[in-house]
């Protein structure tokens, strides 16, 4: 198995589980979900100005092949985004929470509550 | 380099020093927090012109950010379309900040002003800059500030509408990266103008993938611009949202059909391989989509802001009809409609807001109220912004769809567009009929009136939004003859290519 290979497999599994997560209906798992995308996004960045391997990523005389360094400042700003995205997202669903007394995303009450067992815990949500 | 070769950074610059400070002062002086709020928005509106001034002759400015050269450094370009854009969102901006002052809903919470501001910032950065990556950042700019902007004053229903407009903006973000990391991979550039001249020497085997990139990008830009199917997010978001916000966020959809004019001919243009005008054979079919949905939702709404909302989307739709015949008549047409679709949405929600806050606890539902003060004069706004929205003589929507249907009839499926674009106005005339007679007509039984607002000067904003509009109609000649060139220059790249990559690397 190449190195490449090993790469896009754990992009694909890591974007496979996140649309999962996302498409759920509570916000935490769609938080969850936007995380792992945002990892796979990561990755994907990174990977894309090729995988090379044990090369200087700025000029050197001596070499003729280099890692590409722009990938690496691109997925640092992305980073530094979607980490301050996933704060916001989190503190804006858990005040969504308090507000309304649900965290499911459709903001409806769902009769789904009773079936998942967890309409005690909503109910608690309710009384705050 | 004397000052005015400054100019094209003025628009990102001057809202960028205003927030902080209006952060600053917010507390213990909101006077001169609104000031410098308005002096903000009055300085962009006169940069805005100088530039416009300065481009319509069909010159391109290039601004490099830190005098890096061209394929290299960020630039920021400015042409006719980013003046355009600018102008618009300036005055669309002095609109909106009006109404929520004096409204004062920029009372609700304590950072209305620097928002605005930061989100301004986002915008005319869009607008302006050369860039793909730069281009996302200033994205996120303008939608970090929105989301702030759009739980402005909070409430349950606000924060739910919010918890689904920041998931959805965040996946369309990621997909914006992925998109850029797989343009990156196979040209090795992100300077737009760069990008379009080596999409040609993608190797053979790498030709799928670079329609799938150019596909992708057109949906990241379509989930901005709400178009059919990728719509769900808007209604609920700008229905919820405070309504002066809501007359700035009718700029936002148009951010993402800026973004698909500008990307679109500049790097999948011509002679780009597999992905030569990729996105154009889905565009026109959402389009039409989009504008029957968009209309039938103007139909079938229970509230003022919400129809107002579904006629952003219908109009996004109409304005994509002819974006998507990519020919010079048509993307003209279009552009002119634009202008007039973002300043008649924002008209509908601040008469949207004029109505509920004169109606008490009925709100903006389309149900018969009490009898409640100033209602002839409402009445006759809401019967100019309607006139507008559906595009009916004497505003600029008459003309704006009158040149979209001339342009759509040189083109091969005309038929379609016709048939969608004249149904879809009768359609919104009936709509907006329904809700007129049901709140200016109708009086409820036995209910008492509603105290007065605290102020009669809201009808400021939307009067000043409907003026617009008739100066938009009175002047169509000129508009749409710099309309008409803008397209032109948009659709030759060439020589944008040559402006940015020679201007810039000096």
């Amino acid at each position: 198995m190449s190195y490449e290979f090993l790469v896009a497999t754990a992009i694909g599994v890591l974007v496979a589980g996140g649309i999962y997560l996302a498409l759920r209906a509570r916000t935490f798992q769609v938080v969850l979900g936007l995380t792992l995308i945002s990892y796979a996004v990561n990755l994907f960045l990174f990977a894309s100005g090729r995988l090379v391997l044990g090369r200087p990523p700025i000029w050197d005389k001596a070499v003729s092949q280099y890692t590409d360094p722009l990938p690496q400042a691109l997925v640092l700003t992305a980073i530094v985004i979607t980490f301050g995205m996933t704060a916001f997202v989190v503190i804006l669903s858990l005040r969504s929470f308090l507000e309304t007394g649900s965290d499911h995303v459709d903001g409806d009450t769902v009769p789904c509550d009773t079936q998942d067992g967890l309409g005690a815990a909503d109910g608690e949500g309710a009384e705050r | 380099m004397i000052f005015a070769d400054h100019l094209p950074i003025l628009p990102v610059a001057i809202p960028a020093l205003a927030a902080p400070v209006a952060l600053l002062s917010m507390r213990r002086r909101r006077a001169l927090a609104v000031g410098i709020g308005f002096a903000a928005c009055l300085a962009q509106l006169a940069v805005a012109i100088v530039l416009m001034t300065r481009v319509s002759g069909g010159e391109i400015l290039v601004y490099r950010l830190g005098d890096w050269p061209a394929p290299f450094g960020i630039v920021l370009v400015a042409d006719r379309l980013a003046a355009l854009m600018l102008v618009l969102t300036a005055l669309l901006a002095l609109i909106a900040l009006l109404h929520a002052v004096v409204t004062r809903t920029d009372r609700k919470g304590w950072h209305f002003h620097p928002l605005f501001m930061f989100q301004l910032m986002g915008l005319n950065g869009a607008f302006l800059t050369g860039d793909l990556f730069n281009l996302f950042v200033f994205f996120e700019v303008l939608l970090i500030a929105s989301y702030g902007l759009m739980l402005h004053g909070q409430g349950p229903a606000r924060l739910k509408a919010g918890v689904q407009y920041v998931v959805v903006n965040l996946v369309g973000s990621a997909l914006f990266l992925i998109v850029l990391g797989l343009l990156y991979a196979l040209t090795g550039t992100l300077n737009m103008a760069d990008m379009g001249l080596r999409v040609r020497e993608v190797a053979a085997e790498d030709q799928g993938l670079l329609r799938i990139a150019g596909l992708l990008l057109a949906s990241v830009f379509a989930l901005k611009a709400a178009v059919v199917p990728l719509h769900l997010w808007l209604p609920r978001t700008y229905a919820a949202a405070t309504p002066a916000v809501a007359a700035l966020f009718a700029i936002m959809t148009k951010v993402g059909v800026y973004s698909l004019i500008r990307v679109v001919p500049q790097v999948f243009g011509e002679g780009a391989g597999a992905a030569e005008w990729v996105p154009a054979p889905w565009l026109f079919p959402a389009a039409l989509v989009s504008a029957c949905i968009g209309f039938a939702g103007v139909f079938t709404a229970r509230a003022m802001s919400e129809q107002a909302a579904y006629a952003i989307i219908g109009s996004t739709g109409t304005l994509l009809i002819a974006v998507a015949g990519w020919s010079e008549a048509s993307l003209g047409a279009g552009l002119y409609y634009l202008v007039h679709s973002t300043l008649a949405g924002a008209a509908l929600f601040l008469v949207a807001d004029v109505v509920a806050r004169r109606r008490g606890s009925f709100g903006d539902t389309a149900s018969p109220g009490p009898e409640f003060i100033g209602r002839g004069t409402v009445a006759l706004m809401f019967m100019a912004a309607a006139i507008a929205a559906t595009g009916l003589p004497p505003l600029s929507g008459f003309i704006g769809k009158l040149l979209i249907l001339q342009s759509a009839a040189m083109l091969p499926n005309w038929g379609w567009a016709w048939g969608v674009i004249l149904c879809t106005t009768f359609i919104a005339v009936i709509g907006f009929a329904r809700v007129g007679s049901a709140l200016f007509w109708k009086t409820a039984e036995d209910c008492a009136v509603p105290a007065a607002p605290g102020t009669s000067l809201d009808f400021a904003a939307p009067a000043l939004a409907l003026l617009c509009l008739a100066a938009l109609a009175a002047g169509a000649g000129g508009a749409s003859a710099y309309a008409e060139a803008t397209a032109a220059q948009v659709l030759a790249p060439a020589q944008t290519a040559a402006a940015v990559l020679t201007e810039g690397a000096k």
